[in-house]
């Protein structure tokens, strides 16, 4: 196994288009526990830390570009980002443990693809675009778009993602990103449940959107959960309509986890609980 | 050995304090040396081949490919251990599969080479074939007469016709007229309870480091809670004489039980005796989990009467265990310890051990207890509460005294139970407030303790410091206990002794670190060393002082002449005796050699608060409160960190952690992802209350205090569960898909 460390991107893009057995190695916490185990035996790892851009939190359009090798401690560190996706940096927040927040990625977490990734949701929800660099150029793609199934993305041979655009904040807007999780931390989401929102002056939702984790074989981006509490305000009704829209998207599996009506149910429960918490940031109120 | 008196047991220095431990620096800086850190020069790497299915025979195993890679030192299969002696036939059936693969993971083969990479390598190259035969890891299922059969002809003349060959035997406790007694009662509960299987969780995979010299002489560095029983089982599987083999143990980062066995070692001797060089094998997580030794899981139909006064007036139970691959689950001491905390005058347990394609059970603390106490403990507290009784009252008037015949025979000494429940009673906890969605949960648990073959030698130094030299691997703080109890007994302070944990080279027979043993029974032998010792001193001093050695007396570190030598001669300290020992006779030890017996039984009573999520099912852990008796606690911040610990492991036990197989019998959660123990923040702190009511058969008191914290917790949280979901809980885990279906099911 070979060790290569590029210093620009074209130089990464030519190692990975010219090996079979070639892995993108950035914070790690997925790829190393891989090797570990024999999962896999890469022919060439390629760290992409030293290309510039990689490790920088930059502000666009009103935005954010995070480089695909900012760890969440990184993120949860840059009080701006926290005040405009407090959703996204939480849901980066929860994966793993202290030391692994030291490392792991946004974009890690989403190549991975994992169903229960954690960040995902949360990016869906905030309408989050990747930039994907490879031999043919460079493309922007909704976050959505990436995973494939399990442990498969829709990256062609050569590609890799270069870093995660989240777009402007609106006013009268905020996200929140809830997982259910058996344990309090350490752990992997049975469900996982992010949303955005944005408010009018009398707290009608003009905008949302609404993503679910590990209960399919991918991100569920739930347009009908977002439909039925446009133009309303979050009362009690809208809460119960929203819960019962994502408890109807969920299509999860029974596993070692959780069952089918279990994750159907919680997918519901954590919809309203996180709605409540992005209606509050919307308010301006803490949450 | 009797109880000192009590006059002289009130006098303590040193027993009772809270010195650092001298393993500590060690452990804390990353210096300590455990099973897996230790090299040798020309060391191969050892691999394990394991079977991907549940139950297969196998056919044909050729491991030609693999001896030919470059690199590859020895390969090994069943067949090179040949015939074994009967008593650990199923020790290396466990170790290494004979015919037939019985659970996924059984080892099939075994290499050694030059690199993991060349290990892993030839792992892929060794081919086996196999006749895949139906499995069953149920308990319930295993019983049923059409079940697949793993052993033929194993069954004993305990159990009756008409149960499948997986039933291996029944054993049955109690005493008076079951019928008679329920037809007494106002009430009577008949339920069913199950458990899952749980692994001990501890944190250090098992490894070892094997060498064996071209004449036969072997050596074995280990991380085991046993290494003279490491040295008697593998010599006796590789047809040594036990002088041959000196084991040494490493430092242990947890056992729990589940280090009471063998799994790598003889495969280990074996490939450094093919290969002619040292060889250390280390195991990974998944291998821990899915080949080593968890605890049963269970199937448990309690029937219990009471009035509508409180009083039991007949408790039965029967009891179903699948121990794994291999007979003796631990559904014997569940059977025994199922109703020992009460007072009964009819009661009656059947117990039936049942094998199944899981990996053998081994030892988790108190082994057997928690499980039946869960069914136990559960239904007097449906009991109480359906007649709206205190379920604290419930126990007390209930509750098992000195005089009391336990169900499973002896009738009690002085026993603290008594004392755990009323400490309970009067404690804050019990009236504490709660919220809603909260309930409050208490159980009673007992455990036998163990005693059992014992040898220590101390030795006084040239400079008169203390060197203690014990065979049981210090698992939680023995090293500290024993130093305190030989500078209790030497009257010298703490830091002047050392203990350490000899190889088996170095002394007699030793039982494992096992049945809450090491404090009582190595304490007792210390104590008893540093008694022959002393006597050794007092008759140094007579000799220089030129008087009878009866004359002389041992007090605050010093021999002094007494009686009518009173004050004759200025006292001598031990450092001045053994500063001229060379004149007086030479080195001064001292050494105890035991069987030891007088373990006091030990109860305990444990209170918990939770409140259940009643939209996820999800429970948290509020509060917790651990009442035990320990007879005499040598280092109070040892025994209630063994609370702590039987609490923690109880209560994963309770809320998440189990044993999950595939229909195709495969272990789905082979890893600590989904292998749940709870982490720091799922818990409280865990308060704890220690009671000491002196055990009679140590000369301090001392009681095992390591494994009776886990026998409550499953039962207590069990209560406090139900108590707060508005719906009774009877299988364990309590994951919150189970918690939250339960919920909604008693919604309708």
């Amino acid at each position: 196994m070979r060790y290569e460390a590029p210093q620009d991107v074209e130089a990464a893009v030519r190692i990975l288009a010219a090996e079979q057995g070639a892995y993108v190695l950035a914070g790690g916490t997925d790829l190393l526990v891989k090797l570990r185990s024999d999962m896999i035996e890469p022919e060439v790892v390629v760290d992409i830390k030293r290309i510039a851009g990689m490790k920088a939190i930059t502000a666009e359009d009103g935005g954010w570009r995070i480089g695909a090798a900012v760890s969440g401690a990184e993120m949860g560190e840059h009080a701006s980002l926290v005040a405009d996706w407090p959703g996204v940096v939480e849901a980066a927040g929860l994966i793993g443990s202290t030391q692994v927040q030291g490392r792991a990625t946004l974009a890690g977490n989403l190549c991975n693809a994992s169903p229960a990734a954690d960040s995902v949701p949360a990016m869906v929800a905030a309408g989050a675009v990747v930039r994907v660099v490879g031999p043919k150029g460079t493309r922007d793609v909704a976050v959505i778009d990436i995973p494939k199934s399990p442990g498969k993305t829709t990256l062609e041979a050569g590609e890799f993602i270069a870093s995660v655009f989240l777009p402007a904040r609106g006013t009268r807007s905020g996200d929140a990103y809830l997982r259910f999780i058996p344990r309090t931390e350490m752990d992997i989401a049975v469900v996982g449940c992010g949303i955005s929102l944005s408010l009018d002056e009398e707290g009608r939702v003009t905008a949302a959107r609404v993503a679910l984790g590990a209960v399919g074989p991918k991100v569920i981006l739930v347009e009908a959960a977002a439909a039925a509490i446009k133009r309303r305000v979050l009362d009690e009704a809208t809460l119960s309509d929203l819960a019962e829209a994502c408890s109807k998207a969920a299509t999860p599996i029974d596993d070692k986890r959780g069952t089918v009506d279990f994750r159907r149910h919680v997918a519901g429960v954590l919809a309203r609980r996180a709605a409540v918490i992005a209606e509050a940031r919307a308010k301006g109120e803490k949450a | 050995m009797a109880l000192d008196d009590t006059k002289k047991i009130k006098d303590f220095k040193v027993v009772g304090t809270r010195p650092n431990r001298p393993d500590g620096i060690d452990k804390v800086t990353g210096r300590a040396r455990f099973g897996a850190d230790m090299v040798a020069p020309g060391m191969l790497t050892g691999r394990v081949l394991r079977s991907p299915h549940a139950h297969a025979r196998i056919l044909r195993i050729d491991t030609s490919k693999a001896e030919a890679l470059p690199g590859v030192k020895a390969v090994v299969t069943r067949a090179d251990f040949g015939d074994v002696p009967d008593h650990v036939a199923n020790v290396i059936d466990n170790c290494m599969a004979g015919d037939k693969a019985l659970y996924d993971g059984h080892a099939v083969a075994a290499i050694a080479a030059n690199s993991a990479a060349v290990a892993r390598k030839a792992l892929k190259l060794i081919e086996v074939e196999y006749e895949v035969l139906p499995h069953v890891t149920d308990v319930d299922e295993a019983m049923k007469p059409g079940a697949p059969v793993l052993h033929e002809g194993w069954q004993q003349e305990t159990v009756p016709e008409g149960y499948s060959g997986n039933v291996i035997s029944r054993v049955e406790f109690g005493h008076g007229d079951i019928e008679a007694g329920l037809a007494k009662a106002d009430r009577v509960v008949e339920r069913t309870y199950r458990t899952g299987a749980t692994h001990q969780g501890y944190i250090e995979p098992h490894a070892c480091l094997a060498t064996m010299s071209a004449d036969g002489q072997g050596d074995l560095w280990v991380c085991t809670q046993g290494h003279y029983m490491v040295r008697n089982v593998c010599a006796a599987i590789l047809g040594m004489e036990q002088g041959q083999l000196r084991v040494t143990a490493s430092e242990i980062g947890g056992g729990f039980g589940g280090k009471t066995v063998v799994f790598l070692e003889p495969v280990a001797l074996m490939l450094a005796k093919k290969s002619g060089r040292p060889v250390k094998m280390v195991m990974s997580r998944s291998e821990v989990l899915r080949a080593t030794g968890p605890t049963a899981s269970t199937s448990i139909d309690v029937r219990i009467g009471m009035t509508k006064e409180g009083r039991i007036t007949a408790a039965f139970a029967e009891l179903r265990y699948q121990g794994g691959a291999y007979p003796g689950s631990p559904v014997d001491m569940g059977s025994m310890s199922a109703f020992a905390p009460y007072d009964l005058e009819n009661v009656k347990t059947v117990g039936w051990d049942v094998v199944s394609n899981r990996p053998k059970a081994a030892a988790y603390r108190a082994p057997g207890a928690p499980m039946a106490a869960f069914a136990v403990e559960s239904a007097i507290d449906e009991l109480a509460k359906g007649f709206g009784l205190d379920p604290l009252a419930v126990r007390l008037m209930n509750g098992a005294k000195e005089g009391t015949k336990a169900s499973y025979g002896p009738t009690y000494p002085a026993i603290g139970l008594m004392a755990t429940l009323e400490a309970a009673h009067k404690h804050p906890h019990w009236t504490a407030p709660l919220g809603e969605n909260q309930g409050r949960g208490v159980a009673c648990g007992f455990w036998f303790n163990f005693g059992g073959d014992t040898c220590v030698s101390l030795n006084v130094t040239p400079d008169g410091t203390v060197t203690v030299s014990e065979g049981n691997p210090d698992i939680g703080g023995s090293r500290a206990s024993m130093t305190m109890m030989a500078a209790e007994e030497l009257g010298i302070p703490y830091d002047q002794v050392r203990t350490i944990i000899a190889d088996t080279g170095s002394l007699g027979q030793n039982e494992v670190t096992d049945g809450s043993r090491v404090t009582f029974a190595v304490g007792l032998a210390t104590i008893e060393a540093a008694r022959a010792a002393k006597r050794e001193m007092c008759k140094r001093a007579a000799m220089i002082w030129g008087i009878d050695e009866e004359a002389v007396e041992w007090e605050d570190g010093a021999a002094r002449p007494a009686g009518p030598n009173a004050g004759k001669f200025p006292p001598m300290t031990i450092k001045e005796i053994a500063a001229v020992a060379s004149n007086t006779g030479g080195p001064i030890a001292g050494h105890h050699e035991v069987t030891a017996e007088g373990a006091g039984v030990s109860f305990g009573t444990h209170m918990v608060d939770v409140e259940v999520d009643p939209d996820t099912g999800a429970t948290k852990i509020l509060r917790y409160t651990v009442f035990q008796d320990a007879g005499r606690a040598v280092h109070p911040a040892y025994v209630e960190g063994q609370f702590q610990g039987g609490a923690v492991q109880g209560i994963g036990w309770a809320l998440n952690e189990e044993y999950i197989y595939g229909e195709d019998g495969i272990l789905q959660n082979a890893g600590f992802l989904d292998y749940r123990i709870p982490v720091a923040s799922d818990l409280p702190m865990i308060d704890t209350v220690i009671l000491e009511i002196p055990n009679p058969g140590h000369p301090y008191g001392v009681r095992g205090v390591g494994e009776t914290p886990i026998v409550p917790p499953l039962a207590a949280v069990a209560n406090a569960v139900s108590a707060a979901a508005g719906v009774r809980m009877t299988r364990l885990p309590m994951s919150p898909p189970r918690v939250l279906a339960a919920i909604q099911a008693a919604k309708g």
